[in-house]
């Protein structure tokens, strides 16, 4: 929370935007950024093992509410002819179907958003042939926008609705797409900025307090979010509010979001019909509490 | 921000779960052979379907968020004989998501309240009862020591003739001529010879060291230790 790095300042860094964050936080932090690329390298990996796994399986999640959409997809014939699109939205749902089923992740910022950024980011560079080495530095610049979104309001469903996650999670692989693709530090920045005004308002309303539904789903939805984010920013578009205002926004929204829409199962997709008795199925069943 | 690594499905009722028993096993000092698990509000109604009750007792065995016997952790605790209850709690106007833990194990016991606030990250705010407050994301003394003059002045000279910056400081006592317990963050680790050195002073009950569970210092969640104590 006390970290100075803030989008307006990754925007006037100079490009890559990256090197400067890890130089920033290698100074607060009194970590020698080396130490910070190699945990980077090791969570790359984790998170290429994650898709693995998750499009390897169909094992049902907890509940059972979820768990073959990853693998679903990866195998169905790509009917739009569009495999960026199918690639970005299979290793989302990858990743989040392998979180409902106890499987081992990377937070990226959260669990519930963990799909987001190895969607986006891994997603684009295997569909262009990129190594994994070459995400390494993108991905610090990810975990720097996060920093920056963490300046001004929690990063929990519970505190600010879905917006704070996937939000978050969007605007970091926002970002990083970015700088993958060449963006420059201003680029970058904006793409986080239109990552986020584009989420603000989204509520936080799981079945049954569970982390998959909409939760598998919504990653593969703000996956493609942040791609088309990095797409607009690249093409030297903007944001018309300044990076920093527009997370006040959302921070501001969050606060005036009504309770039941936090993370508490007492409104939106959880209380329809469906949604009540999935959660009276699990508590009968002795799952939840 | 990218990280922790982790047992799906909550960073906040599964990772910071485990992180919770982490600390309690590490403030027992001993493996733990008994364990009561008080769940309150979100973890209480819950907790089940986001393995927070297997999160906490992998904790208390020692095990990382990631670790990949979590699922199992019920099993591998009657391996380790470990037994444990759970009940719901009502801990008052505390966070959402918090457990206390009374732990028993090797002659020693503790109780141990703890909140999980988000993205994996901890906040422990009583210890038998005393108030502290760290987060384990650096090295943390506790003692507990017989009231009287001077002990504060007399710990930090010990830690500043260490070489080591103090983060945070809290201090708590029963009343005047109680106990008192010292909780202090530091930048880094306390030597084993001012450690040892402290424990002996008359006035010192109990002394533990908690190794950093995390480190939320830095751009990443630079990851879990396998925090055993022993």
């Amino acid at each position: 929370m006390s970290s100075g790095i803030t989008l307006d300042s990754i925007m006037q860094a100079p490009s890559p935007a990256s090197a400067w964050v890890l130089a920033t936080d290698s100074a607060e932090s009194g970590l020698d950024s080396e130490v910070v690329l190699i945990a980077m390298r090791r969570r790359i990996a984790e998170m290429r093992d994650s898709i693995r796994r998750g499009l390897a399986s169909s094992a049902p999640s907890i509940t059972g509410m979820v768990g073959w959409n990853a693998q679903g997809l990866w195998d169905a014939p790509d009917v739009l002819n569009a495999p960026l699109l199918k690639r970005v939205q299979a290793y989302a749902m990858a990743v989040n179907e392998e979180n409902a089923r106890m499987g081992r992740i990377v937070a990226a910022p959260t669990a519930g958003s963990a799909g987001t950024i190895p969607g986006a980011l891994l997603g684009v560079a295997d569909h262009l042939g990129l190594d994994d080495e070459q995400l390494v530095m993108p991905m610090v610049l990810a975990a720097g926008v996060g920093k920056a979104i963490s300046r001004q309001m929690f990063i929990s469903g519970a505190a600010g609705g879905c917006q704070a996650e996937i939000g978050s999670s969007a605007a970091m692989a926002a970002a990083a797409v970015t700088e993958l693709l060449g963006g420059s530090s201003r680029a970058c920045a904006h793409a986080a900025a239109m990552a986020l005004m584009n989420t603000i308002g989204l509520v936080c309303d799981p079945v049954g307090g569970y982390v998959e539904v909409p939760c598998v789903s919504r990653n593969a939805f703000f996956a493609v979010h942040a791609v088309s984010s990095a797409q607009l920013a690249l093409s030297h578009l903007e944001s018309f509010i300044p990076p920093d205002e527009v997370i006040t926004a959302m921070a501001q929204v969050g606060r005036m979001m009504p309770l039941e829409l936090r993370e508490t199962a007492e409104g939106g997709l959880a209380q329809t019909p469906t949604g009540l008795a999935v959660t009276a199925r699990m508590e009968g069943a002795g799952v939840n509490g | 921000m990218i990280g922790p690594v982790m047992i799906g499905p909550s960073s906040s009722h599964t990772a910071g779960a485990c992180r919770i028993g982490l600390v309690g096993q590490q403030l027992l000092g001993a493996p733990v052979s008994k364990a009561t698990i008080g769940l309150h509000a979100s973890f209480a109604k819950t907790g089940r379907g986001h393995g927070t009750h297997l999160a906490l007792v992998a904790g208390l065995l020692g095990y990382a968020p990631d670790d990949a016997r979590l699922p199992r952790a019920f099993e591998e605790a009657q391996a380790a004989g470990l037994s444990y209850t759970f009940e719901d709690i009502d801990l008052g106007d505390v966070h959402p998501n918090s457990a206390l833990l009374r732990l028993e194990g090797g002659g020693q016991q503790v109780s141990v309240l703890a909140s999980s606030t988000g993205g994996g990250v901890i906040e422990v705010s009583k210890v038998d009862g005393f108030k502290v407050s760290f987060s384990g994301s650096s090295p943390t003394l506790l003692t507990r020591y017989a009231d009287a003059q001077g002990i504060i002045a007399r710990v930090a000279t010990l830690i500043a003739a260490d070489h080591i910056n103090i983060a945070t400081l809290t201090c708590a006592r029963e009343k005047r001529g109680g106990d008192a317990m010292l909780c202090i963050e530091l930048d880094n680790a306390l030597s084993g010879a001012a450690l040892n050195f402290l424990s002996v002073w008359s006035e010192m009950k109990w002394v533990r060291v908690v190794q950093p569970i995390m480190d939320t210092g830095t751009i990443i969640d630079t990851g879990t230790i396998n925090a055993s104590f022993e």
